[in-house]
């Protein structure tokens, strides 16, 4: 072990260290060119996720293909007309280590030229990432990490949080849960920061909305043993008994947890099901009825209308699977960054931000979409959603029935006051 | 008090999986002097070995149970013969390195194939549902693991004690050069004992199966742990592995349910440096392997 440690830490040694050494050949950076309209002629994406771990299925090689979509989609909708022909897409595996993430994205905007980088699941990488933005000045659209932080404390100007935050979780599925019922928690979460901000945002909504939280606890991130069981046996045993079981681990985390609550029969003890966190890949993984019945909030469903259900079935053609809201709003990101440097005429950071800031959008993956020039929250429609049972379920991968739509300005919350961009 | 016994009960059954993975590894690494890194990916195929016989044949849970652990012995046996006696000679790094890409290799096949999502597989409906005694309730599954795990650790026990086989086994462990230097031809058991430890780890992701997700990196997450029940055991010892596997899965519960994730986390790797410092050849070893 200590020597795979040792070649990890050697090969991360040697890339920062190497990019070092390029960002300072280069002299003031790619942007000081003035004629260049396009940094090296050329417009590079970047997508930095996780491709074989807990968070591979719900964005993963996938968003890869999301974020080649719309570049396919802008050169066909410009043909000749688009700023440039050669847009390409590079990816990496940040394993969701924030080290790994911040070496990742130097890597990417040093020494592949990109211009933007996509996705980044896992709050505490995605905090990584956002500084690199910052430090380097170039653009970073976070898609799959929910930190409340990343247009709050810690925003900047080069980065926007496009999909979902924990606020919009907390505030359609806490506030929905205990108004629907759910009137006494116990809620676990993933010891980082996502699940920490899961836990507070959670607990605040549901005494909002008239519930208690009996007791939280928390389970290792990652979790190499995988096994929830002794946070599961404790929710029978508390004192109060409590009534909802509030999971909070997301990705293949949260279809272990629940596994497990199904063998340990909490419903038949009376503790319900309740989820901050859930993909479409997550039910399809463990079967409609094992989740049959639960309530969550959803950012966006494939099979919601007609416009999503084209973009789907184009999905499915290239991945054999229908797309998680992640993989939408890679696409929609992708596609609104192509368009804003087409209004722009140029790649440079601060005036594609002009472009973007305070635009209104319906695409789709947005409705009612704003890009909040406050803080860079990207707010939009969000979905009070039900996993159907089995029997309802007309075709592979149909999970889901829409029990409401959730307006953009109740989805989100206002601007805190905390971001100074 | 219910809560308790609850919980030590569930720490014995995952202490059965870390028992039966770290048997495995005992009987190998004592026979062979090889640290199969492997083991976690073995595990992992076990699981999807189930799964795939009920997806392409819906053959049942039971017949897995039976098959799987075979083909992947056999498949072990293969392996061993192959790749792992060529490097027998060498320095044991080079079949640790082996063993290490050969986990990379299965992992990426798994994933190519069959993609990096986690696949379904329910428990099968005779051992649904739980076993209740008034107020102490537990999923009939997980009893039934936890009695697999104990039958393997005894028949396993049972062979290398009460079988000439296991004679052999245990003399070849200990003093190699003494015991085929009195006629025995060690080699002869050589292939059968890896083919007997990777059987092993394919039981152990079968009986993982039903109870956790299935995905390509789930014998990885789970090797680093058994490498230190292996180590605070003693390497080689098979009793003391099995014991040490059992003891950390009822720790590693309690201290899930009753202190902050990060202690549960820590608890198995804190043991084994407090181990190295204090009795490095572990609890059960002495210098040299022993059963």
């Amino acid at each position: 072990m200590r020597q795979h440690i040792g070649v990890r830490l050697h090969a991360a040694i040697t890339i920062t260290a190497v990019s070092a050494l390029l960002a300072a050949c280069g002299g003031g950076g790619p942007q000081s060119g003035s004629s260049a309209k396009l940094s090296g002629n050329k417009i590079v994406l970047g997508v930095l996720n996780d491709q074989s771990g807990a968070y591979s299925q719900l964005g993963g090689k996938n968003a890869v293909v999301a974020v080649q979509m719309a570049i396919d989609d802008f050169k066909a909708k410009y043909g000749d007309k688009a700023i440039t022909k050669d847009i390409s897409v590079v990816s990496a595996d940040h394993q969701n280590k924030p080290d790994v993430a911040k070496t990742d994205a130097a890597q990417m905007y040093d020494r592949q030229n990109v211009d933007a980088v996509f996705d980044v699941p896992t709050s505490s990488a995605a905090l990584a990432v956002a500084d690199v933005a910052k430090e380097k000045k170039k653009l970073y659209f976070n898609i799959s990490a929910a930190s409340d932080d990343l247009n709050g404390v810690s925003c900047n100007k080069y980065t926007y949080h496009y999909a979902y935050d924990t606020t919009m979780l907390a505030n359609g599925t806490g506030i929905a849960a205990t108004q629907g019922g759910a009137k006494s928690w116990y809620i676990i979460y993933p010891n980082y920061v996502f699940g920490q901000q899961m836990r507070d945002g959670f607990s605040s909504a549901i005494k909002g909305a008239g519930g208690t939280v009996v007791a939280t606890a928390d389970s290792p991130f990652p979790n190499a043993a995988e096994d929830y069981s002794s946070l599961l046996l404790k929710a029978s045993s508390l004192n109060p008994k409590p009534d909802t079981l509030g999971v909070m681990q997301a990705g293949a985390d949260l279809q272990n947890v629940v596994k497990q609550y199904n063998q340990f029969k909490l419903k038949d003890k009376g503790i319900k099901l309740a989820v901050g966190l859930m993909f479409i890949t997550d039910i399809n993984a463990l079967g409609s009825d094992a989740m049959a019945g639960t309530q969550f909030t959803d950012a966006w469903y494939w099979n919601f209308d007609q416009t999503n259900r084209a973009f789907a079935d184009r999905f499915f053609a290239k991945t054999q699977a229908r797309p998680t809201f992640a993989h939408a709003a890679n696409y929609s990101a992708a596609m609104n960054y192509l368009e804003a440097v087409q209004a722009a005429g140029t790649d440079n950071p601060d005036q594609v931000t002009a472009q973007l800031d305070g635009k209104k959008i319906n695409d789709v993956f947005l409705r009612n979409g704003t890009i909040r020039a406050e803080d860079h929250l990207v707010t939009h429609d969000a979905y009070l959603a039900e996993v159907k049972p089995a029997s309802e379920v007309a075709e592979p991968w149909d999970y889901e029935k829409i029990l409401k739509t959730i307006p953009a300005d109740q989805a989100f919350a206002p601007p805190t006051g905390a971001c100074h961009l | 008090m219910i809560g308790l016994l609850e919980q030590t009960v569930n720490g014995l059954v995952n202490g059965g999986f870390y028992a039966m993975l770290a048997l495995g590894l005992a009987v190998i690494f004592g026979m062979l002097g090889v640290v199969n890194f492997a083991h976690g990916a073995c595990y992992m195929l076990g699981a999807y070995g189930v799964y795939l016989l009920d997806h392409w044949f819906q053959l049942p849970f039971w017949w897995a149970l039976l098959l799987v652990p075979l083909a992947l012995a056999g498949l072990g046996m293969v392996v061993e013969r192959v790749l792992i006696a060529r490097l027998a000679p060498l320095d044991p790094l080079y079949n640790f390195l082996l063993t290490f890409g050969i986990t990379l290799v299965l992992q990426a096949l798994i994933t190519w194939r069959l993609g990096p999502s986690a696949v379904p597989y329910e428990i099968p409906s005779s051992l649904s549902g739980a076993v209740s005694v008034s107020s102490f309730v537990f999923p009939k599954y997980r009893l039934f693991v936890f009695a697999a795990a104990i039958l393997c650790c005894a028949v396993a026990w049972w062979l290398l004690t009460r079988t000439r086989a296991g004679v052999v086994v245990r003399a070849a462990t200990e003093r190699p050069d003494l015991t085929a230097a009195l006629g025995i031809n060690t080699r002869r058991w050589i292939t059968p004992v890896f083919g007997f430890g990777v059987g092993l780890a394919g039981l152990a992701g079968v009986l993982a199966a039903p109870m956790q997700a299935i995905h390509p990196l789930m014998g990885a997450d789970l090797i680093i742990i058994v490498f230190a029940v292996v180590v605070i055991g003693g390497l080689g010892s098979i009793v003391g592995s099995v014991l040490t596997g059992f003891a950390l899965g009822v720790l590693t519960s309690w201290a899930a349910a009753y202190t902050p994730a990060i202690v549960s986390q820590l608890l198995v790797f804190v043991a084994m440096a407090a181990v190295l410092l204090l009795r490095p050849a572990g609890l059960f070893g002495t210098r040299e392997a022993t059963v």
